[in-house]
């Protein structure tokens, strides 16, 4: 980070749930190691993105970030304060500017609340007067989202899915927020409509200046919403860098392999490179010793197995380009064997 | 594409849906035709409300049959469906047509083992034993990729993972080496990974027995991956048809133009906002007149005389290839132009 | 499942622990005394202090219950009964009969109405349930959906002298209520209990009809349901294999809970019917601040309901494999 002071600073962040058992007495025999050592900082009015496959705590990172779970250990800043285990009353003068916005745009709006009961509650809770009246605040909200003001009345049922969702981005400014954390906002959507909604959260980000932390699976949205990226795989972070370096010159073999996989729109003559990862993502109970991506990566070696590589800038990298990875890739090194289907053989 | 001398495995010709409602009728698909070839994989394009699940539902005849008004031909390997019974359905259910859902863990029964579930497929079509049928299913998850098959064969589906999981329901479809596969949104609700792997299986499958697949998905990605034709679908009507490569090189139908514009790329501009199609998908319940998409459509005032709200566009195909737009031919050249170049 | 039925067993013996204090110290937070009621008319103070010290109600509150506990666990000695066995509940303030016995002696007629009165709602109320679920929204499932709102709307006070008067009294199709016991003579049993076991299952039935056709409505609109009939599987397995095994964990449950409250608390039913079971004992116990029949009555209905509920945690998951039991 080039600010010298950034406006959410990560360190070690650990996140474990744990799993209950034995016998003849119920006790922790386990934990479920969600989020483990995640170091990252995100400055004023920056979008970092957050990508990983299903499993690799995206969502519990966004959850730590904005407090609504208690991290296990690990350090949470904001703005220089530690947040990492604040109360509720310390939290206060925070919370209203650090909000989320959520993926399910049905579940995650009382459908016994109108828009504009909805979207006042947060300036209600924190007791916040507007000038103007919190009424004209919501029409203006409901303005700058891109509804009809005067639908303030009408419940979310009334609403299409998009449109619910531009409700959930309304709440989520009402109290003029430094962060938002928006946790797979647009996947529930149709295509058609995942457009209105991306492009509708970047005005946000770059009018209003908020930094955005952009939790998704979509690849090629991260992409086109984050300044920089974070590739996470079992709870670690693999590979953080700028958005181009990311896209363009992939050094961590996840990130490559999770580009290769993405279908495109595109009917090529020439068929791209594909590198098929072979089995599922193991559990995190009980995560591969090492770097966590060794059992599904081609280059593993005994050393990977032993010694859990450092997120640091490698060699060839950008400043501020880090890599998880003991044997990184290159521009020119051999893409992947396109690896057998026969998990057997593979074994 | 459809050669003279063949006659297409499945045909599905202005196929009809509506439904009625407590708040009225929904016409879920309102005229559709098209064909699949053995060996060949049509993808089925379209979002929520498309209509594009309900015609699959149809054609294997899982449709809610008291509240549900079809009208049109389904013929596969020339046997009607629309008039068979409901024996005769089960007899093809499983065995000469099969079936694979979006969400494998709501899809496959709780309640009893992978090989028991593969393995009644198995036995209900061919009278095999339970031994010769948990052999079956062995055969089929070591087929699909399942690690240690005999021991995973005893499992159940919340024992497996995701990716495992859609697998074994592939499984349970090809255990009959079905003619024709029906796959509503495989690869949806998996990990980008994890979907190559199943798309890949699927590929090889269907060049090892030569099935034919209609693969439903609304992720044009994927189906520039999988299929040889496409059929766009919007408000239960085709608006789109033809190879993968007319279609998406070079779209004739405004949405589908909108849908692949509002898609962002890995390698596109990042710095420009995308070009979203405005509006919301319709409502069956009472779809707009004329061109169901004209209301969302940024080319409709190009058209004179208002005859997109006014007048349903005809879908004529030439040589499988067809859009269903009052644009003329060369409104849409100059019109698409841009995107045309984008793509190139 | 046996570490499962281990851990369960401890717990449900802790509760009783539990149950059986406080009913205890409930039964002196009243101010009462136990011995005015065997004292008679001519009662002195030394009669009354003689049967305080017979009845063991002399002594502190917490020593008579470790008392009581001794009993339940090793046996006691008595004071003009020598000495009881384990499991010894003491003996009736009321008519110095041992509780163990007696309840003993009851429970067969309390056991009888609970199961046999269960068979016949189950029977129906899930067959009607059944039905209504497939005939969905037609005239079957209209009929028994309104005439389980009606049946759940009847109290058994109510049907039952009704029924008495009409069925027994006025046609004399059914036998007055009675209770031969089954080992002695089964078609007496029989038709003794009838008359109580289909008025019971009036009432139930309706409850049961209306949660087998929701459940089971539920369950035909999941997607695994559609999975099997997508395979080519008949309509008949997939209800019944598929959609019914998933309609059974909440209908177990509550048909634990019923069975439970049966056994424990057939109060009103007994009464009705004019039937000596478990349920009148508690009645009277409590009249005659009988304390030692009070406790083993108690401690029985606690037992049934907590026996009951570890079953159905157990069938529940023979229903269901993704339970895992802890």
């Amino acid at each position: 980070m080039s600010n010298a002071k950034p406006l959410l600073n990560v360190s070690g962040l650990t996140k474990h749930f744990p799993v209950k058992g034995g016998f003849p007495i119920r006790r922790t025999v386990g934990a479920v190691q969600a989020v483990d050592g995640l170091d990252f900082q995100v400055g004023e009015g920056e979008s970092l993105g957050l990508v990983g496959e299903s499993g690799c705590g995206k969502s519990t990172t966004g959850r730590l970030i904005t407090r609504l779970l208690e991290p296990t250990g690990g350090k949470i800043e904001y703005r220089g304060q530690d947040i990492t285990h604040a109360g509720r009353a310390q939290l206060a003068p925070i919370r209203s500017e650090i909000q989320m916005i959520f993926q399910d745009p049905y579940a995650s709006l009382n459908p016994r609340q109108t828009v504009g009961k909805i979207v006042s509650g947060p300036m209600e809770i924190n007791d916040i007067n507007p000038a103007g009246g919190r009424e004209a605040r919501v029409r203006e909200l409901l303005e700058i989202v891109g509804l009809n003001p005067e639908h303030f009345n009408r419940f979310p049922h009334e609403f299409s899915g998009g449109q619910r969702q531009r409700i959930g981005v309304a709440r989520a400014l009402a109290l003029n927020p430094k962060l938002i954390v928006a946790d797979e906002p647009v996947s529930a959507l149709d295509v058609s409509i995942q457009a209105q909604v991306v492009n509708l959260l970047q005005k946000v980000q770059q009018e209003l200046g908020i930094a955005f932390v952009f939790i998704a699976h979509d690849l090629a949205i991260v992409r086109h919403f984050s300044q920089r990226v974070a590739v996470m795989y079992l709870g670690k972070i693999m590979e953080i860098a700028d958005r181009d370096d990311l896209y363009n010159n992939p050094r961590h073999p996840y990130t490559r392999a999770l580009l290769s996989a993405v279908p495109e729109v595109t009917v090529d003559d020439i068929p791209r490179e594909r590198i098929r990862l072979q089995g599922d993502v193991p559990s995190p109970i009980n995560p591969p010793s090492g770097c966590r991506f060794r059992t599904r990566c081609w280059k593993a070696t005994d050393k990977c197995a032993s010694e859990a590589p450092p997120l640091v800038e490698v060699e060839g990298n950008k400043p501020g380009h880090l890599t998880a990875c003991h044997y990184p890739e290159t521009a020119d090194s051999v893409p992947a064997p396109r690896l057998s289907k026969d998990p057997q053989a593979a074994a | 594409m459809t050669s003279t001398d063949q006659q297409p495995f499945l045909s599905v010709r202005d196929l009809k849906v509506h439904f009625s409602t407590e708040d009225g009728i929904v016409k879920a698909v309102d005229g559709l035709s098209f064909d699949v070839e053995k060996g060949k994989t049509l993808g089925i394009v379209g979002e929520s409300g498309s209509g594009k699940s309900v015609t699959n539902l149809t054609i294997l005849g899982l449709h809610d049959r008291d509240r549900t008004a079809i009208d049109g031909e389904i013929l596969l390997d020339g046997k009607e469906l629309l008039t068979a019974t409901e024996r005769e359905l089960e007899r093809l259910r499983g065995n000469k047509m099969a079936m694979i859902f979006q969400d494998a863990l709501a899809s496959l029964s709780p309640f009893h083992t992978i090989g028991k579930q593969i393995g009644e497929t198995y036995r209900k079509h061919t009278g095999a034993s339970k031994k010769e049928a948990r052999a079956r299913a062995i055969e089929m998850l070591r087929r699909v990729g399942i690690p240690q098959p005999d021991m995973r064969v005893d499992d159940y589906p919340h024992q497996f993972s995701g990716g495992m999981r859609q697998r074994a329901m592939i499984a349970m479809a090809l255990v009959c080496d079905p003619e024709l596969l029906i796959a509503d949104e495989p690869t949806t609700a998996l990990d980008v990974t994890v979907q190559a792997q199943i798309m890949d299986l699927l590929k090889d499958l269907q060049r090892e027995f030569g099935t034919a697949i209609v693969f439903i998905t609304h992720d044009l990605g994927v189906i520039a991956d999988v299929a040889d034709d496409v059929l766009v679908m919007y408000g239960g009507r085709c608006v789109e048809r033809g190879t993968k490569k007319e279609v998406l090189r070079a779209p004739q139908h405004p949405y589908t133009l909108g849908l692949m514009s509002s898609m962002p790329s890995l390698d596109g501009p990042v710095d420009v906002p995308l070009s979203p199609i405005p509006g919301s998908p319709p409502s069956l319940l009472n779809p707009p007149s004329g061109c169901r998409f004209h209301p969302r459509c940024t080319f409709a005032e190009k058209v004179a005389g208002g005859l997109c709200s006014s007048e349903r566009p005809a879908l004529e195909v030439v040589a499988g290839r067809g859009s269903a737009c009052h644009l003329s031919i060369g409104q849409r050249q100059e019109f698409f132009a841009d995107f045309a170049a984008s793509r190139h | 499942m046996f570490r499962f039925l281990v851990r369960r067993v401890i717990g449900a013996m802790v509760i009783l622990l539990i149950i059986s204090a406080i009913t205890f110290w409930l039964f002196y937070a009243v101010p009462r005394d136990p011995a005015m009621m065997s004292c008679g008319k001519n009662c002195t103070p030394e009669a009354l202090a003689q049967i305080r010290s017979n009845l063991g109600i002399d002594k502190p509150i917490p020593v008579q219950f470790w008392e009581w506990l001794q009993g339940a666990f090793m046996g006691r000695e008595y004071a003009g009964y020598g000495h009881c066995d384990a499991p010894c509940l003491g003996y009736s303030f009321a008519n110095r009969e041992p509780v163990f016995g007696t309840i003993m002696d009851r429970l067969p007629l309390t056991l009888s109405l609970a199961f046999g009165a269960a068979l016949v709602f189950l029977v129906l109320g899930v067959g009607a349930g059944m039905i209504a679920a497939l005939k969905q929204g037609k005239f079957l499932d209209k009929f028994a959906s309104s005439a389980s709102l009606f049946g759940s709307s009847l109290q058994i006070y109510f049907v039952g002298y009704i029924a008495m008067y009409f069925l027994v009294s006025k046609m004399g199709v059914l036998d007055q209520p009675s209770y031969t016991p089954l080992t002695e003579n089964p078609g007496a049993w029989f038709s003794g209990l009838l008359l109580p076991w289909l008025v019971l299952a009036i009432i139930f039935t309706a409850n049961y009809t209306r949660m087998t056709r929701s459940q089971l409505v539920e369950q035909l609109s999941e997607d695994y349901v559609r999975t099997a009939r997508a395979k080519g599987l008949s309509q008949a397995n997939v209800f019944f294999r598929f959609a019914w095994r998933g309609a059974m964990g909440p209908i177990v449950t509550v048909f634990g809970i019923d069975l439970g409250t049966l056994i424990g608390g057939a109060m009103i039913t007994e009464a009705t019917f004019s039937l000596q079971g478990i349920g009148r004992l508690a009645v009277a116990s409590v009249n005659q601040s009988d304390l030692p029949m009070l406790m083993g009555v108690t401690v029985l209905a606690a037992g049934a309901i907590v026996f009951f509920n570890i079953i159905v945690d157990a069938v529940y998951a023979l229903i269901d494999p993704r339970i895992r039991l802890a």
